[in-house]
């Protein structure tokens, strides 16, 4: 295996990087060491699949929405059923990845940050499969808006502490996480639940994340005998999403669609949509696209999807964005609703809010390619947690 | 040239003493406010003042000095005021430097803001989020400004790591006493000592200690082995405390006289 030098630093571009304290290099170091060696290492290999074949639920499915599809230019929609994986959405293939290192790194205690809570649950039930001490940090507005979710967590024996500073919601969940780990860093790994963060964690979270995209390339070959004309995903740190584009990057021909959260519409200024509508910044030690004031303040973001609600995206897509090679839409949250609503209706798939981002750019793309072009759309997850916000929002009363 | 920070650690080398270096969030507890602050650091006797530059995601800092950003930013702080500050504390004959997180930097225009702290009589800033992989434009643009880079070292740096950073730094280097956030301790860290007498293997640069420092004995026992003892915490406590904006500027000024005696104890 050859590795460059922008791989050691972490570049993709201009973008990524490192920007911590010092005191974090060490374990950096030591967790991009730990993520090459165990690559390398058949036995981590063998035991992460084994992990996935027995535990996640991989393979994960493909499912062909053909009714769903009706609405979409009657485009084929052919759907990645990460909703099906072992707590509901993809969230799961990067936590045991990172699991089994915390395991090799000798450290006993993770930490981890969440929105949705897809990714608290997800890092609780490693811990509790692993026997690992687990501590997830979550704003306070986000621990009400997904309730339920504090409960699963609560109930897999890990300890929820809520977060009161700034926003109260992911970014400064984040933020907790980071001093926690600085100041327990010997004994703790910080299990980042996305693409973002300094180096290793875009790259090591991708790598976790493109079994994805090479399911479903297979998947998608055996079914239509070709390669989607595009692959379409939701994008809030951008795990799921670089997920399953990361096989189809070399495929010239495969457009890479990243659906943002629009909120209120971008121009409102009420949105999650970091690329659409943001700069280049820094924000929780990579360098990529942020929402920001003249001052270099982050802007707090707005969207229905409380795991899309980040001021920040990882940096190759900021990268993949600025050569090209992938597009970024914004998507607002009522035609996320729509798309939720309808995917429920044709489908009998309730997805998570979040993914419902990635349908509704589906329902676009179809109608602007035609019946003759393949979709293929990452179902991040399903919607159990999301029933509570879909009530209220269609006013089901509960 | 040297800066007006080198200058004071060489006179504090020649006293045999410690500096007394004292950090208030520009802004804080509002913009007038902050310039009184300043003058009651440099009424009590300090030797070199920091601004910092708040920001909304400071993750190297605990309760208090979140607490502190917060009200700073809800007054919409901006660059030109911790300029503005910057140049309240130099304008009074102080040594004084900026502490921000990298992005505000980036964001002003990595070359104009060294240039600016320079214009505002400013030695240099104190960056705790930037790296020194990251650090190339940063290094040119505080060159041809000719501001310190200081640095922040913590007891995790490793031997082999600790000379590359420290050959980066001007003016002096920061160690953390210890790993975790800003904040006020019971005790200072054990692992200061330790750590300060890695660096001195490797650099001859001042090196002042920070993190958890808030009383005259606590700054007595760091001037006992660095060259600079940093508080901040301790004061904005006091004036969160305070019961109205006067009395709480009386604290600091009696706090910064008491932690001025401290430093002058330690040998
Ligand atoms: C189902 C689902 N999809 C997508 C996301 C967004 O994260 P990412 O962009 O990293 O895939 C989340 C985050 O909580 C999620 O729960």
């Amino acid at each position: 295996m050859t590795i460059d030098q922008s791989e050691i630093l972490g570049h993709f571009g201009p973008y990524g990087g490192r920007f911590v304290p010092e005191a974090l290099i060490g374990a950096l170091d030591e967790l991009a060491a730990a993520h090459i060696l165990a690559q390398q290492d058949p036995t981590f290999v063998a035991e992460l699949n084994h992990l996935h074949a027995t535990y996640t639920g991989r393979p994960s499915i493909i499912t062909e929405a053909k009714r769903f599809a009706e609405h979409a230019g009657g485009a084929r929609i052919i759907l990645k059923r990460e909703d099906l994986n072992h707590t509901g959405s993809h969230k799961i293939n990067n936590v045991l990845g990172q699991a089994l290192l915390t395991k090799r790194m000798g450290k006993k205690r993770i930490i981890a940050e969440t929105g949705a809570g897809q990714h608290g649950v997800a890092s609780a039930t490693a811990a509790a499969l692993m026997g690992l001490d687990c501590v997830v940090y979550m704003g306070e507005e986000d621990t009400k808006r997904q309730s339920l979710n504090v409960a699963r967590m609560k109930l897999l024996g890990a300890q929820v502490v809520p977060v009161t500073s700034g926003s109260r919601t992911l970014k400064d969940a984040i933020n907790e996480a980071m001093r926690d780990w600085v100041t327990n860093v010997e004994s703790t790994h910080y299990l980042l639940g996305t693409v973002a963060g300094p180096h290793p964690f875009p790259t090591m979270v991708r790598d976790f994340h493109k079994i994805i995209g090479e399911e479903a390339r297979e998947q998608v070959l055996e079914l239509t005998g070709r390669l989607p004309d595009a692959v379409l995903a939701c994008v809030g740190g951008g795990s799921n999403a670089i997920g399953i584009f990361h096989r189809f990057i070399s495929d010239a021909g495969v457009r890479l669609i990243g659906l943002e959260a629009g909120g209120d519409g971008v121009e409102t200024g009420r949105h999650a949509a970091t690329i659409t509508g943001g700069t280049m910044g820094v924000l929780h030690g990579t360098r990529s696209y942020v929402l920001q004031d003249k001052n270099g303040q982050t802007i707090e973001s707005h969207s229905i999807s409380a795991g899309l609600d980040y001021p920040g995206v990882g940096p190759e897509h900021a990268y993949l964005h600025d050569i090209g090679r992938a597009e970024y839409r914004a998507i607002t949250d009522a035609e996320a609703m729509e798309a939720f609503s309808l995917l429920s209706k044709t489908e009998g798939i309730i997805p998570a809010i979040e993914t419902a981002h990635a349908l509704a750019g589906a329902i676009k793309v179809g109608k602007e390619l035609g019946p003759e072009a393949i979709l293929l759309i990452n179902l991040s997850g399903r919607g159990d947690k999301d029933v509570q916000t879909a009530a209220q929002y269609f006013g089901i009363p509960l | 040239m040297p800066t007006a920070l080198d200058e004071l650690f060489i006179k504090v080398r020649a006293e045999n003493r410690a500096a007394l270096i004292a950090y208030v969030p520009a802004g804080f507890p509002t913009l007038q406010g902050c310039k009184k602050v300043i003058k009651a650091f440099v009424d009590g006797g300090v030797d070199a003042i920091e601004i910092g530059f708040p920001y909304s995601d400071p993750v190297m800092d605990g309760p208090t000095i979140q607490a502190a950003a917060t009200k700073s930013l809800e007054q919409g702080t901006s660059a030109s005021d911790v300029l503005d500050a910057l140049k309240t504390a130099t304008d009074l004959g102080v040594a004084a430097v900026v502490m921000t997180y990298w992005n505000p930097i980036e964001r002003f225009g990595v070359d104009a803001f060294a240039q600016a702290i320079a214009d505002n009589g400013g030695s240099g800033v104190i960056t705790p989020d930037l790296t020194i992989e990251e650090s190339e434009r940063w290094i040119t643009a505080t060159d041809s400004a000719s501001i310190n880079r200081i640095y922040v070292v913590a007891p995790s740096t490793t031997d082999a790591r600790l000379p590359l950073v420290t050959k980066q730094c001007g003016g002096f280097i920061y160690a953390a006493s210890l790993m975790g956030v800003t904040g006020t301790r019971a005790a200072v860290s054990s692992g200061a000592p330790d750590l300060v007498a890695r660096i001195k293997k490797v650099s001859n640069l001042p090196i002042s200690v920070g993190l958890g420092v808030s009383t005259r004995e606590q700054a007595k026992s760091v001037a006992g082995y660095a060259d600079g003892v940093i508080v901040g915490s301790a004061f904005i406590n006091k004036l969160l405390d305070a019961p109205d904006e006067e009395s709480g500027l009386e604290e600091v000024k009696k706090l910064t006289q008491e932690l001025a005696k401290g430093v002058r104890e330690g040998r």
